[in-house]
């Protein structure tokens, strides 16, 4: 049949497909938390009433289209103009949004009430990865940075791709079941978005601003998630894993970070030479640089400048010291100082002048770094 | 107000012949063709852009483009198609179709027409040049959010000197529209008179005049931001990044309804043409008309709901925008309503506008989903976005510039399109464009963020059949450019002045095709 029953058909197609399968694939992520369950449910109750309206005026335009053609000897009427039927079709519609306003603007009140927290995290964006500061509640102190541990192989196809392609990181967030866990998010360089869909909860982290949201995980398990701000180039590479778990293994990670940060802080103080700096250095900038400076220190020019075989690499401590602490202002080069200890600083760039083109032949001693903090 | 004398009284044309004659000429017609031809070549621009964005994402991992490259293709694509293609082809349809209607002889202002189409090729120029400077093409987006916007090269540059004129153009060619609407109609037409798609039109053009400035006044913020030491966006100099947000979407929003109100005209010329019967409810279209393009001020921040803004902020911009789902409800029922009972016929023009309601209606309910903040906070940013947007874009405005050529085109060239052609490329159209952008709910729904060259694998087969529609569609496309120049070097059926049997209105009274003077006398309508 012509027009009337290929269109027909397609009705029937696009209604089934979202209805007959429930599973996740076709819909949200299963919820883990009350907000994202109340988003679910928001979102089906649309579903429905959505599905319902466009059955009803589409069942009247395919009727009209099928019915009322020339070919089947339709003879046009000549009505324009009804008002009773105009006032209700604009009346009604009214009634309806208020149904679905009701149930979101309950929802919306719950999303904004971060109230009475069991435990807070500061959660920094940065060009392409993500901070996590844990500031009240048990665990108050703990502070790391999560990258995407997704080889680099693996992306560029020349390895097979694992189960968890880009949404795995090497260092998870990690917070107790059933506690409410505040999050203030916030950015180092541009605008990123904390998402983790199981539990209901996007907010953009904004440079210079602290924003607010919270969750609060129902069930034990590993929830990924991803930026969804447009960052940059590893916009796509900076991914979200939080893993929820027992009160006591939470309590367990946490006196495990607690020993292994006494026993680096322990193996960092002493006296340092330079090749044990450039190891530590070759750990750090794979952690930290590489990212833009890349494997072989050439970079992305102009927007990533090569470190291998850079007049500023080179020269004097002081500039050298100054750029890694506190950044360069306009650019995608962020202030380590909070992130990387004097020790960490003190070894990346021993590593940077030592390595590739680069051979200075000197060190930068991690008391360089401390006197350039004191500044 | 009287109107522009025209150069020649005679029908012939006596003026410069060639390349200048396109450049100097004031014809609105002529004006008309330039601005289609340049935003169909600028389609197919941002039709290569798009194809090599989802080359990319057919499968995982990196393949085709770099990561840099792909966000400027994704950037550019956004921009070619809002400010290249879409709004330049209704300012084409406005510019030959509404002297037609009301009985005009030409524009207001025949010669700031010449001038407003004339800057829009150099903007052109500057977008697809960008991707050739040191650094390539501005990579921030088309919303071009700062600070990301602040990081990028001198092809961010170029983009925010490409709006300025670009913005300029469309100013000045709304300036035009509403003089001429307001003041060259024929004798006895009056406003609740005129076609609908001339009142479409009038109110777009009132909304390119109240919110171009606006978009130029964000880039320029972010212009200086860039290179004159300023901080509006920038947190450390006391600025706001998030401030910027508000202001392009205070453009944002009305400008969606830009890209959507003239569509609305042009499909209520068609339907109420191929169903033989009066547009039901016309004074209501008109009254729904203006409260969208009202309430469009008051809902910007419904882009922004993940922003984190105070409880207050997000019920207001969430009951503002569920509200303006009313006025566009109402079209559709009135729509509907006119092809009820009607003698309907589906010549192409006609398939078109049916798709049109079916699919854009379709954008409209996941906007009205989209407009309920939670859900919202879930799928912003996300594929879902994407596919609400194309929905109302693609299905919507695109697909309703292709009713209006089909319809309009044996008075554009005198010759029908050719029906078999036409309507393959409806169906090829129609077909490709759910295979393509349908599983895109699917993907937001499922957590895919857009705006990614690469994505995981539970995303991977959704991708891949979007990339083969999209290959579909954009080949599809080329169906129409040989529509048009079969039609236009003189092929097919010699069409009549009043090409479509329930075709009403002044414009089907001149001969087919126009000639190149129309209504030096005014037409008097009784
Ligand atoms: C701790 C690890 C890092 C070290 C030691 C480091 C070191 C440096 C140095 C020494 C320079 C100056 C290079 C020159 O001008 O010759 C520089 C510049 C730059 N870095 Fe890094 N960097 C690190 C991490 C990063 C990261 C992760 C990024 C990307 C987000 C980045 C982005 C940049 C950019 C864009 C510049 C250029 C600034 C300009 O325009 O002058 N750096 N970096
Ligand atoms: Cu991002
Ligand atoms: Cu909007």
């Amino acid at each position: 049949m012509s027009l009337a029953g290929r269109l027909a058909g397609s009705v029937v197609l696009f209604l089934a497909i979202p209805s007959a399968f429930a599973q996740s694939r076709y819909n949200f992520q299963e919820p883990v938390t009350s907000v994202a369950e109340q988003i679910y449910s928001l979102h089906t109750l649309m579903l429905i009433i959505c599905l319902v309206i466009f059955v009803g005026v589409f069942g009247v335009m395919f009727w009209s289209i099928f019915k009322h053609r020339r070919s089947r000897g339709a003879v046009a009427a000549n009505f324009h103009e009804n008002t009773t039927v105009e006032v209700l079709w604009t009346i009604i519609p009214v009634f309806i949004l208020v149904g679905m306003a009701w149930p979101a603007t309950k929802t919306i009140i719950d999303m904004k009430d971060t109230s009475d927290p069991d435990m807070t995290i500061k959660v920094t964006g940065y060009q392409w990865k993500w901070g996590y500061d844990y500031l009240h509640g048990e665990g108050e102190g703990i502070a790391f940075v999560s990258n995407l541990a997704t080889p680099r192989a693996q992306i560029q196809g020349q390895e097979e791709k694992g189960e968890h392609y880009l949404v795995e990181v090497d260092n998870p967030m990690v917070v107790p079941v059933g506690k409410k866990v505040r999050l203030l998010v916030t950015a180092n360089d541009v605008i990123h978005s904390w998402w983790v869909p199981a539990f209901g909860v996007k907010q953009d982290a904004i440079p210079g601003f602290i924003r607010d949201t919270w969750f609060r995980a129902e069930q034990e398990g590993i929830y990924r998630g991803v930026c969804a701000e447009l960052c940059g180039r590893d916009h796509a590479f900076m991914p979200i894993e939080v893993h929820v778990v027992s009160a006591d293994e939470y309590s367990a990670w946490v006196e495990g970070l607690r020993l292994a940060s006494v026993a680096q802080a322990e193996a960092d103080d002493r006296e340092w030479n330079q090749s044990d700096l450039i190891a530590r250095g070759e750990q750090v900038y794979a952690a930290t640089c590489v990212a833009c400076h890349q494997a072989e220190g050439g970079g992305v020019p102009p927007a990533f400048p090569a470190l291998d075989g850079s007049a500023l690499v080179a020269g004097e401590h002081g500039p050298l010291v100054d750029i890694v602490l506190n950044g360069k202002t306009g650019t995608a080069m962020a202030a380590f100082a909070a992130q990387l200890s004097d020790v960490e600083v003190a070894a990346v760039l021993t590593y940077l002048r030592n390595s590739w083109g680069n051979n200075v032949g000197d060190m930068i001693a991690p008391e360089e770094v401390a006197a350039a903090r004191g500044v | 107000m009287a109107a522009v004398i025209p150069d020649q009284l005679h029908d012939h044309h006596h003026g410069p012949t060639g390349l200048m004659r396109w450049i100097t000429t004031t014809n609105h017609k002529d004006i008309g063709t330039m601005y289609m031809i340049f935003s169909f070549v600028m389609f197919l621009a941002g039709g290569v852009m798009a194809l090599t964005i989802r080359a990319e994402l057919f499968q995982p991992g990196l393949q085709v483009v770099e990561p840099e490259l792909f966000n400027q293709l994704t950037t550019l694509h956004g921009l070619v198609m809002v400010f290249g293609a879409i709004m330049p082809a209704f300012v084409g349809f406005a510019n030959w179709m509404i002297p037609m209607m009301i009985g005009a002889s030409d524009m207001a202002f025949a010669r700031m027409n010449n001038w407003s189409f004339w800057l829009l090729p150099p903007a052109a120029i500057l977008l697809i040049a960008s991707f050739f400077v040191p650094g390539g093409a501005t990579a921030a987006g088309w919303t071009l959010y700062p600070p990301l916007s602040i990081q990028m090269g001198m092809g961010m540059d170029m983009a925010i000197f490409a709006i300025h004129i670009m913005g300029i153009s469309s100013i000045m060619g709304a300036i035009n529209i509403v003089v001429t609407v307001l003041n060259m109609r024929a004798p006895g037409m009056t406003m609740m008179k005129m076609p609908l798609f001339c009142w479409t039109w009038l109110i777009t053009a009132y909304l390119l005049i109240a919110v171009m400035p606006v978009l130029a006044g964000a880039v320029t913020m972010l212009l200086t931001d860039r290179h004159f030491g300023t901080s509006f966006f920038n947190a450390a100099g006391g600025g706001d990044p998030v401030l910027y947000q508000h202001i392009f979407w205070f453009f944002g929003h009305p400008e969606v309804y830009i890209m959507i109100l003239p569509a609305f005209g042009i499909v209520s010329q068609i339907i109420p043409a191929f169903a033989r019967k009066p547009l039901f409810g016309y004074a209501s279209m008109v009254y729904a008309t203006a409260s969208i393009a009202i309430l469009s001020f008051v809902v910007w921040a419904h882009h922004m709901f993940t922003t984190g803004m105070p409880l207050a902020g997000q019920l207001f911009f969430m009951y503002a925008t569920l509200l303006i789902a009313v006025p566009t409800g109402v079209k559709v029922f009135n729509w509907v309503a006119t092809m009820w009972r009607g003698s309907m016929t589906f010549e192409t023009p006609m398939l078109w506008a049916t798709g049109f309601i079916f699919v854009f209606t379709m954008g409209g309910f996941t906007g009205l989903i989209c407009a309920i903040a939670p859900i919202d906070i879930q799928i912003h940013d996300t594929y879902y976005v994407v596919a609400h947007f194309h929905y109302v874009l693609v299905a919507g405005s695109l697909f309703s510039l292709y009713a209006g050529a089909y319809y309009w085109l044996p008075k554009w060239t005198g010759r029908m399109p050719d029906e078999r052609i036409g309507k393959l490329h409806f169906w090829a159209s129609l077909i490709f464009f759910n295979i393509t952008f349908f599983p895109m709910h699917f993907l937001g729904l499922a957590g895919m963020p857009r705006r990614v060259p690469d994505y995981a694998l539970q995303f991977a087969d959704f991708n891949m059949l979007a990339s083969i529609g999209a290959f579909g569609f954009g080949l599809s496309q080329l169906i129409f450019l040989w529509v048009v120049i079969k039609a236009a070097r003189g092929g097919g059926e010699k069409a009549p002045a009043r090409s479509w049997e329930g075709a009403e209105g002044l414009e089907w009274t001149v001969p087919s095709p126009a000639p190149h003077h129309t209504f030096e006398e005014a037409p008097v309508v009784k």
